[in-house]
């Protein structure tokens, strides 16, 4: 007598008929199929961006951010520079769903306003930023050499002179205006952004497919534009959403001590700074709004840059 | 040591040439302000203006003001206040920057003590709920402007608790909250940038090996591992100081502190301007030796550096 288990393995094993077996033609085709869609490089970026849940909370919170606004001012009845002593500090109501300020305007209207400085001049700040790093970056890394050597020492120069007070001094010869700004938080500015592009450029220059396409004859020019940035713009995109927030603290720093955006402007750092004493009389509104979205502003870039560093250079997470 | 001589030598010269940069920056700046700078201006009496007359040599050519210029710097002479008689810019270095310095040093010491210890617990506690509470915090504290965290702080625990006084510079007490206001950026970023090289330097086979050999975990986190997960710690060194001065700016500002830094930005308001350049200079050359110093740890503590040096040329 066999035991149970015995049957049921020489079943199994040996005792399958023959005729149960077909043969099957092997498909040259279907073997060297793809059977998902291949994803670029970018589209598996963004899908690692879109399961990291805080840098979507941020992108989602800075896409609303930009569409109030550029909305925001149009929905409200009111100017943002109208004054109105007499609803002086009016708490959050359904009229004025931010409350007044100081000098009763209405400080829905003003965060809106404050909003779009706040975003132009950190988006300038920071694209100016990324032109003039490319260009030096590229070429430093790309020449190598001696030219790389003296544009080196300059950046070497340029990151020792410390930014804010360079960019206070220069306001306050210039004077404050929102170009001003931008002239100011760009000149020493660029200098990060051009280090980390020619730390690219180093490494990338020495591949194999660059050299490909240096032994076709490919000028100069052509390889930057074709080979070397795109390879590099994943660092440079997390650099500019780092540079953002350091422009938007720095024009609301610069406002804090008198060197900001003037009157008939509205920007965060204006509005944080007009209303210092206010808090301590209660009014805590006219505070909060522009310092909440200042913070949350910086953390959204902040949390959405981390995001896209662990996306864009996955070597880097372990 | 000769690889070490010569990395401290290019050092300086860079150092030189970048304090040379920002002198003939304030100078060609001071001789472009809108309307002479001296005699604009109606509170400028007329002995101040005999006194900045003289001081700046305004009736000798450009270049022999500037070497004057440059001469009265290198001797630590920044030139009389336009605002306040008889006041010069040393007066006020001297009463306002031992202050800031004290702010300044305090601050440093809480923000480099905390953010290094709360980074490796951070580190040890991996993907565990101590780490993304940290680190959640530490993101909050990067993003939080510290003028913004100053004046939420006076409302809170010095206007509605009343645990701390709201100004001035007295007794310990006082210091709590500016030192918070103004160390909790640094330390984030110290706790951000502990946390990664630990977790980094954790996996290291030399960790394995002080473990396997039956050290206490404690000696393997701070005798070995700490050592290594420092140095991109001290490269940051001269970025924090100097996010630390300009912190000043607004921290005296709000908490009332007589330091260098409201003296600024008072100056700043009047548009004092010899103040304005004298105190610019004088911060910018004390941030430019700091960051020669911290290079010069940094090639001390990090052997590679020299190669690096070597093999880039």
């Amino acid at each position: 007598m066999k035991s149970k288990e015995e049957i049921e393995y020489t079943q199994t094993a040996a005792n399958v008929p023959d005729e149960w077996f077909s043969w099957k033609e092997r498909d040259k085709e279907k073997l060297e199929q793809v059977s998902r869609p291949s994803l670029s490089y970018w589209q598996d970026a963004w899908r690692r961006l879109v399961k990291n849940k805080m840098a979507m909370l941020g992108l989602i919170f800075l896409v609303l951010l930009t569409i109030m606004a550029i909305i925001g001012p149009i929905l409200s009845p009111y100017e943002v520079n109208r004054q109105s002593l007499p609803d002086q500090y009016q708490p959050p109501s359904m009229e004025h769903w931010f409350g007044t300020d100081n000098a009763g305007r209405d400080v829905f209207t003003r965060t809106w306003y404050g909003a779009r400085i706040s975003l132009f001049v950190g988006f300038i700040a920071a694209l100016i930023d990324v032109t003039i790093g490319i260009i030096w970056g590229g070429i430093s890394g790309y020449k190598g050499g001696r030219t790389d050597n003296v544009m080196m020492r300059i950046i070497e120069v340029l990151y020792g002179l410390p930014y804010l007070l360079v960019v206070i001094l220069l306001l306050v010869v210039l004077g404050p205006s929102l170009g001003t700004i931008i002239l100011a938080l760009t000149i020493t500015g660029w200098v990060g952004m051009a280090r980390i592009v020619r730390g690219q450029v180093l490494q990338i220059k020495n591949y194999e497919f660059v050299l490909a396409s240096k032994s076709f004859g490919t000028k100069t020019s052509r390889i930057i534009r074709k080979n070397l940035l795109p390879n590099a713009m994943g660092p440079i995109i997390v650099q500019m959403t780092l540079t953002i927030p350091s422009a938007i603290f720095a024009e609301a720093f610069l406002s804090f001590i008198g060197l900001g955006i003037q009157a008939p402007f509205a920007s965060w750092g204006v509005m944080a700074n007009d209303s210092l004493g206010a808090i301590l009389s209660g009014n805590w509104w006219t505070l909060f709004f522009p310092a909440f979205f200042i913070s949350f502003t910086m953390f959204a870039f902040n949390v959405l840059g981390d995001g896209l560093q662990d996306a864009l250079d996955p070597k880097l997470r372990k | 040591m000769k690889h070490m001589l010569k990395y401290i030598l290019k050092r300086l010269l860079i150092m030189i040439i970048t304090l040379w940069v920002i002198i003939t920056l304030t100078f060609i700046l001071m001789i472009n302000i809108p309307g002479s700078p001296f005699n604009s201006d109606q509170s400028s009496n007329a002995t101040v203006q005999a006194n900045l007359e003289a001081h700046y040599n305004l009736d000798q050519p450009y270049y022999i003001q500037y070497l004057l210029y440059i001469k009265s710097i290198v001797t630590f002479d920044f030139g009389p206040s336009i605002k306040q008689p008889n006041q010069t810019v040393n007066d006020l270095l001297s009463r306002g920057f031992p202050i800031s310095f004290e702010l300044g040093i305090i601050t440093i010491a809480v923000a480099v003590v905390s953010g290094i210890l709360v980074g490796i617990i951070a580190a040890l506690r991996h993907n565990g709920f101590l780490d993304y509470l940290t680190m959640g915090i530490a993101v909050l504290g990067i993003s939080i402007p510290n003028f913004i965290l100053a004046t939420l702080l006076i409302q809170q625990l010095a206007v509605n608790l009343e645990i701390f006084p709201t100004a001035t510079w007295r007794s310990p007490a006082h210091m709590v909250l500016p030192v918070l206001a103004l160390a909790t950026g640094p330390m984030a970023i110290i706790a951000r940038l502990t946390r990664s090289t630990m977790l980094e330097v954790l996996t290291q086979d030399y960790i394995k090996m002080a473990r396997a050999k039956g050290l206490s975990p404690w000696k393997v986190i701070f005798k070995h591992a700490l050592r290594n997960a420092l140095m991109p710690v001290v490269t940051i060194m001269g970025t924090l100081f100097a996010g630390i001065l300009t912190g000043t700016f607004v921290i005296e500002q709000i908490f009332a502190i007589p330091g260098m830094g409201r003296y600024f930005v008072e100056s700043i308001n009047q548009r004092d301007y010899p103040v304005i350049m004298g105190t610019t200079v004088f911060y910018s050359a004390f941030l430019i030796i700091m960051l020669f110093i911290v290079d010069i740890v940094y090639g001390i503590l990090d052997p590679r550096i020299k190669m690096h040096q070597k093999g880039g040329k």
